[in-house]
């Protein structure tokens, strides 16, 4: 191998946390020019890796090699001198300060006039084909916009080897496509980049070489070129996996909810569901597809009662629901789970265990006031189980397992109280390819037990395969619902953009 | 008018103990760590500097008595909080009892021993400290009042404010500074030194409120020593933070405003003067309720709280 060329080199990297091995002899290695997918499902330990490598952990076994030179990194100062910068997961921004703050933050020299920051900034904006405004502050700003003043950060500090960890988790399809033009221009000017997503299609699409970590031990590299999805998977889970998602066909239909001319505004006094019409149907599954912040979150709160509407009327079973308190909303057996960006946000408490998060549902059926917590943790061991979630005991607080466990847990929960409407928004959300599909397997049974069954999803893919019909979302309004056996994936495409279906142009003329 | 005058000269005294207790507390803040051992390290720095000028016959040696002694104080909450972890609140209000109780200990301690039972500034330091007389200027009507009558204390806190300002908003420090106490994470993948600005921010505050406790040691009472002299200053001093926005310019009108509290009941005009003193004792605290409830009504956007406030950083904590 050409000493010259290759940028790093991690050679039998241990690290453990406590009891649990993290990472376990790992073997990588980067040439510059080059964009490497690092691929492995949740816990298999990519993150942990990419943060030895940035300085943030610090290896017990193994070295590191920058540039063929042996080299110890035991911070992330270290990590910036020899030219390494990471994007991690969660932006590490300062929400009050501007781009142009952030970007120059702790570097080292003196700081330079704003005029002078702001020209620099521009330039290497135009070099690499950034658009951003210097001076708007963070706290304005989109998700990718983040993603662009963290690119920058890296840029600006010179780095020339680039790690980034799920840079599209939160992007939509256009801006996945916008950042891989980016990288691909890095790659050209002769930058080593680590990129980690649990998107094949991704994979497929930006790296040269893809290396597999499985359960915290490199189970090898190979070149993009030579593989196709599967082949990944396989690698990744062991053995091979079934990709189709399975889709029964429903039966015993009718409506249960009926959403009719609903309109809500946002805290902000915007609408965030502009006179929203449609029904979801028992045995079903009825996808909503939409750019983030169509009104898929208003969507979720005003049906379990948490956002007061404007107008219209939510019927479920003839019954309006509308102005009920989210308890007697669960009663009537409507059940949410709802995951947000950072997954931890709403549903579970972070620091307490399995059994007291299902009490949080479940406390106030309890006879008098006292909390038995026997039959919490009798229901923990059986999603432990049937579910195959993985922690070190179900007393563990659950913000410590990783994020496909704590979804499991969530909807566990939820499906566990035997609802009739179950709203899941991103249950899938920044989960390997496994886990995954058993969220999906637990929506269908689901669905062929009679439940109704609302899938706010991201992945076109997915609403495509695993839906019934899909709702499409387009600045609060609905722009269409369409049968997903017939739709293809560019009208949808379309249709979150604004586009409508002949059916709705014609109801908004009559209606007009 | 000339009452009115004299209300302002007073009020700005009466301020100044606040100020410096308040550019302490927000450089603390600003590194994301509430110390709520204001009034101890003030009480600490009470008793050092009064001690200090006692024994040395020297100002400038009080003075820095106190500010080392309020460093000293900061060093201990910030081992606790910043190195340890230990829960801020807590060790905070530690250090407001330990400091009250150890310098009121020192007090008694040196009475005893002293030969009159009373313990006085020797005149060479009161001649220091007291208000500054500048020819021609001193003498000029209201001007000369107003602007050029104080004691040192009153200029060096001013002075102290307006570098800290500079300081946190002017440079590349401040910047990185600032982060820390936003998004301690965030600074630290910018390869800022968490640890070692925290515990810079932390000592230097110390110091000063160190020095704003030997106001209320050396001047409050006249060059006599009496126990609990910073009496409550130091928790006005916490909720001046938030009137003041975080921002050390604001902290000089905010703790000149609170004097001005604080002496009214000498200063009792028209309807006041029936009213008992004890209300006006009570009222800086009052308002400062106010405050508290009106800035948690204005919300989040205006006043630069800084986000991570309050809790500690740990590294590799997920």
């Amino acid at each position: 191998m050409d000493k010259q060329k290759c940028a790093i080199r991690c050679s039998g990297i241990t690290k453990t946390f406590g009891s649990v091995v993290a990472n376990d002899g790992i073997e990588l290695d980067v040439q510059y020019g080059e964009i490497l997918a690092l691929l492995g499902e949740n816990g298999s330990g990519k993150t942990t890796l990419m943060n030895m490598i940035s300085g943030i952990y610090h290896p017990d076994k193994g070295q590191i090699y920058v540039s063929g030179q042996p080299v110890s990194i035991s911070s992330p100062i270290d990590a910036q001198n020899l030219g390494i910068g990471m994007i991690h997961q969660h932006f590490k921004l300062v929400e009050v300060f501007t781009a142009m703050e952030n970007i120059v933050l702790g570097t080292p020299g003196k700081l330079p006039g704003k005029k002078a920051l702001k020209q620099q900034v521009t330039q290497l904006c135009e070099n690499y084909g950034l658009d951003i405004d210097p001076e708007k502050p963070v706290y304005e700003m989109s998700v990718s916009e983040k993603q662009t003043v963290e690119i920058l950060k890296v840029l600006y500090r010179g780095a020339k080897i680039l790690i980034l960890d799920e840079p599209t988790a939160v992007l939509t399809p256009q801006e996945t496509e916008k950042l891989f033009a980016i990288l691909r221009q890095m790659k050209a000017k002769g930058c080593a980049i680590i990129i980690i997503t649990h998107k094949l299609n991704e994979v497929l699409s930006i790296s040269d070489r893809v290396t597999i970590l499985r359960k915290g031990k490199s189970v090898g590299s190979v070149e993009t070129a030579g593989v196709d999805a599967a082949k990944l998977t396989e690698l990744m889970v062991g053995h091979a996996v079934s990709l189709s998602i399975e889709r029964p066909e429903p039966k015993d239909v009718h409506t249960i909810l009926k959403v009719v001319n609903l309109t809500v505004a946002k805290p902000d006094g915007s609408k965030g569901l502009d006179d929203v019409s449609f029904q979801i149907r028992s045995g079903e599954i009825l996808g909503v597809a939409g750019i983030a912040g169509s009104g898929q979150k208003e969507l979720c709160e005003t049906i379990a009662g948490l956002l007061p509407a404007q107008e219209g009327a939510i019927l479920y079973k003839k019954e309006n629901i509308l102005g009920k308190s989210p308890e007697q909303i669960i009663d009537l057996g409507i059940s949410m789970s709802f995951v947000p960006e950072d997954r931890l946000g709403m549903g579970l408490v972070a620091s307490m265990g399995m059994p007291d998060n299902m009490l949080l549902k479940s406390y106030r059926k309890g006879k008098g006031p006292f909390v038995d917590r026997a039959p919490a943790k009798e229901l923990s061991k059986k999603l432990v189980e049937k579910l195959g979630i993985v922690t070190s005991s179900i007393e563990a607080p659950v913000r410590l397992m990783s994020g496909g466990n704590v979804q499991k847990v969530l909807l566990g929960r939820e499906i566990e109280s035997c609802p009739n409407l179950l709203i899941t928004a991103y249950p899938v959300r920044g989960l390997d390819i496994n886990s995954s599909y058993v969220i999906y397997d637990l929506l269908n049974q689901q669905k062929q037990k009679g439940v109704a069954v609302m899938f706010i999803g991201e992945d076109l893919d997915v609403l495509l395969e695993l839906c019934d019909r899909i709702l499409v979302l387009c600045h609060g309004k609905i722009t269409g619902v369409v049968d997903a056996k017939t739709v293809t994936k560019e009208q949808i495409g379309l249709m979150m953009t604004g586009e409508m279906t002949e059916e709705e142009k014609k109801k908004e003329a009559d209606e007009a | 008018m000339d009452l009115f005058i004299k209300f302002l000269v007073a009020a700005i005294g009466a301020g100044t103990p606040l100020l410096f207790g308040t550019v302490g507390e927000i450089l603390n803040e600003k590194v994301g760590h509430l110390n709520l051992g204001v009034e101890g390290m003030m009480a600490i720095g009470a008793c050092a500097g009064f001690m200090g000028g006692y024994l040395s016959d020297n100002f400038m040696v009080a003075l820095l008595c106190a500010f080392l002694a309020g460093m000293l104080a900061a060093l201990i909450y910030a081992v606790l909080t910043v190195t340890f972890m230990a829960n801020q609140n807590v060790a905070g209000l530690t250090m407001t009892i330990f400091g009250v109780g150890i310098s009121n200990f020192i007090g008694v301690y040196m009475i005893e021993k002293a030969e009159s039972g009373t313990l006085k500034l020797p005149a060479q330091v009161t001649q220091q400290m007291r208000s500054i007389q500048i020819p021609g200027l001193s003498d000029l009507p209201v001007v000369g009042p107003l602007l050029f009558s104080y004691n040192p204390f009153v200029y060096l806190g001013i002075l102290v404010a307006a570098l800290t300002g500079f300081y946190l908003y002017r440079t590349k420090t401040g910047l990185n500074v600032q982060a820390i106490g936003e998004n301690p994470g965030a600074a630290d993948a910018a390869s800022i030194p968490v640890t070692k600005w925290k515990y810079f921010n932390i000592l230097l505050g110390g110091g000063i409120c160190g020095i704003g406790g030997a106001y209320c040691g050396m001047i409050i009472n006249g060059g006599v020593w009496i126990s609990n002299s910073v009496n409550g200053l130091g928790w006005i001093a916490v909720a001046l933070v938030i009137f003041a926005a975080w921002k050390p310019h604001m902290a000089i009108l905010g703790s000149f405003v609170f004097g001005a509290l604080r002496v009214l009941k000498y200063y009792k005009v028209g309807f006041m003067v029936g009213m008992p003193d004890a209300f006006f004792d009570m009222l800086p605290f009052l308002i400062t309720a106010l405050v508290l409830i009106v800035t948690s009504m204005r919300g989040n956007k205006g006043a630069h709280i800084p986000a991570f406030l309050g809790n500690n950083y740990f590294r590799e904590e997920r």
